[in-house]
């Protein structure tokens, strides 16, 4: 009998060293990690996750012509599982003959009116986020992969300055919560880590989806600072930042979160 | 009574989306009593599966599973969930038949605070069974101005 | 087509007891939230969600404004014939929005 236990016991420290040694590579949590299982569930399961009835409409949309140019999204770029596979994971990015970087929506944007001839889709609208969301659901369970642009560098630091700078009526930088205190409870909701794990994201506070920079300008008035606008280059370069910060986590897209 | 605000002493400025007064254990119990009238209702058979510790009142998983044959003779006709402290009682109600196999409902229920749920379930036979949960609603943290 | 997510199995075994799910984009304006100067936002809800069988109910809700958003509903249906499982929403303003899915018995 002693044989087995020292068996069981050598199989239990084995296990233990093992999972301590993998352990010590990724201690970073999603937002999903904070969330109780009947959330992580209705995310998870593809039929029953609110975000899917917007990755759902974007798809009609990719395939639906628009502006002068009578172009569709697959006109140019065909099946989205193809083209669009992994473009979500690596952004923001800086397109071709620009020199700032832009976020998904933004991107977007500039398909709309530089190559669809189509007027602009409104910040936050049902259009836009859909096809956000149909683009992200491309690389969902793809690791985020932020580009080796070293262009991207100076925008990427001014994130990392926003992002530790204290700001609003309380004070408050995004890394004393969600660096010093993530994990801690505030008003009895856990503090994420802040990875954007998943956008667009169905809030279920908002009962609809939403962008990063709709979560961003939440946590400005949560902190009672004034919301930078809609286009301010403020917001990208805070996104580079944190999906710099993420890399190499999986993304959710279209996540649900509290 | 103190109400049970379970976010007592905490610095969450938080304002309840509701404009009238919440409803209340009577309106509840009134409600409740429209669907069984008189008649005795039994504890048992009827299961409510919510989450323990509720992160957003807006949408909260809910399943309602009844103990039943589901056959011609003896099944479950309706079930009927009802709430304490949302502006109105009524929750929900789900008609049933032989045709369903298993009487299992599932949804996603707004939730406005901390309350008992209550999921009464009426058989063919006309008897009433219940069960009922006490559930802990947190608002979230970081909210935006309503525009 | 309408903003709908039916999960439902494509075939079954005569007599099997197979879980159906639906959602459904909608606001559930519930009535009793304020705008943004003070006066109550109007109620705008989805009412009734019917699903039949080859025709047959095989399942209602009646929902009030305590139902979430973008209405998630399951439940479950003996398989016992081949056929289409409708789906039909109802409610303010007029909603209307019906489904279909096949189904193989075998």
């Amino acid at each position: 009998m002693t044989g087995l236990r020292l068996a069981i016991g050598l199989a239990i420290v084995f296990a233990a060293s093992l999972a301590l040694a993998q352990g010590g590579a990724d201690k970073r949590r999603s937002g999903y990690r904070d969330m109780g299982e009947a959330l992580q569930k209705m995310q998870d399961d593809p039929t029953a996750n609110p975000g899917m009835l917007f990755v759902q409409l974007g798809g009609q949309l990719w395939t639906k012509k628009a502006g002068t140019a009578d172009k569709s999204c697959a006109d140019c770029h065909g099946s989205a599982g193809t083209s669009m596979k992994g473009v979500a994971a690596r952004y923001p990015a800086i397109p071709k003959g620009a020199d700032a970087p832009v976020d998904l929506e933004g991107r977007i944007e500039l398909c709309r009116t530089e190559n669809q001839k189509a007027e602009r889709l409104a910040p936050e609208s049902r259009e836009l986020l859909a096809l956000a969301a149909y683009v992200a659901y491309q690389s969902h369970g793809l690791p985020i992969a932020p580009p080796a642009d070293p262009r991207l560098a100076a925008f990427r630091d001014r994130g990392a300055e926003i992002y530790r700078m204290r700001q609003g009526q309380l004070n408050l930088s995004c890394a004393i919560c969600h660096d010093d205190n993530a994990g801690k409870k505030l008003a009895g909701v856990t503090i994420p880590e802040a990875h954007p794990t998943g956008y667009p994201i169905y809030r279920l506070e908002w009962q609809t989806l939403g962008s990063l920079k709709r979560r961003l300008r939440n946590c400005l008035v949560g902190i009672r600072a004034e919301a930078w606008t809609y286009d301010a280059p403020e917001y990208v370069a805070l996104e580079l930042f944190l999906m710099d910060r993420a890399k190499g986590m999986t993304l959710e897209s279209p996540a649900v979160r509290p | 009574m103190d109400r049970r605000h379970f976010l007592a002493g905490t610095a969450a400025i938080v304002v309840l989306p509701f404009g009238p007064a919440s409803a209340t254990a009577e309106a509840m119990a009134e409600a409740i009593k429209k669907v069984v009238g008189d008649a005795p209702v039994r504890s048992e058979r009827v299961k409510l599966d919510l989450p323990p510790l509720i992160e957003n009142g807006n949408t909260v998983p809910l399943v309602v599973s009844v103990e039943s044959p589901m056959t011609v003779g003896d099944y479950v006709k309706t079930i009927h969930v009802f709430n304490e402290k949302n502006p109105q009682p009524n929750v929900f109600t789900a008609a049933l038949s032989p045709r369903n196999g298993k009487a299992i409902v599932g949804t996603r229920i707004k939730l406005g605070d901390s309350q008992k749920i209550v999921a009464i379930a009426e058989m063919s036979d006309g008897k009433f069974y219940s069960a009922s949960a006490d559930v802990i609603v947190t608002l979230a943290a970081c909210l935006e101005e309503a525009t | 087509m309408a903003n709908v997510l039916i999960n439902a199995p494509k075939t079954a075994k005569r007599g099997a007891i197979v879980e159906i799910k639906a959602l459904i984009l909608h606001p559930m304006e519930t009535g009793f939230r304020p705008g943004t100067m003070g006066k109550m936002i109007p109620r705008n809800i989805i009412e009734h969600f019917t699903a039949t069988w080859n025709g047959a109910e095989i399942f209602r809700m009646e929902m009030s404004p305590a139902i979430a958003a973008n209405p998630f509903v399951s439940f479950f249906a003996v398989a016992t014939e081949s056929g289409t499982i409708g789906f039909r929403w109802t409610g303010d303003e007029g909603f209307l929005v019906e489904e279909q899915v096949a189904i193989a018995v075998e």
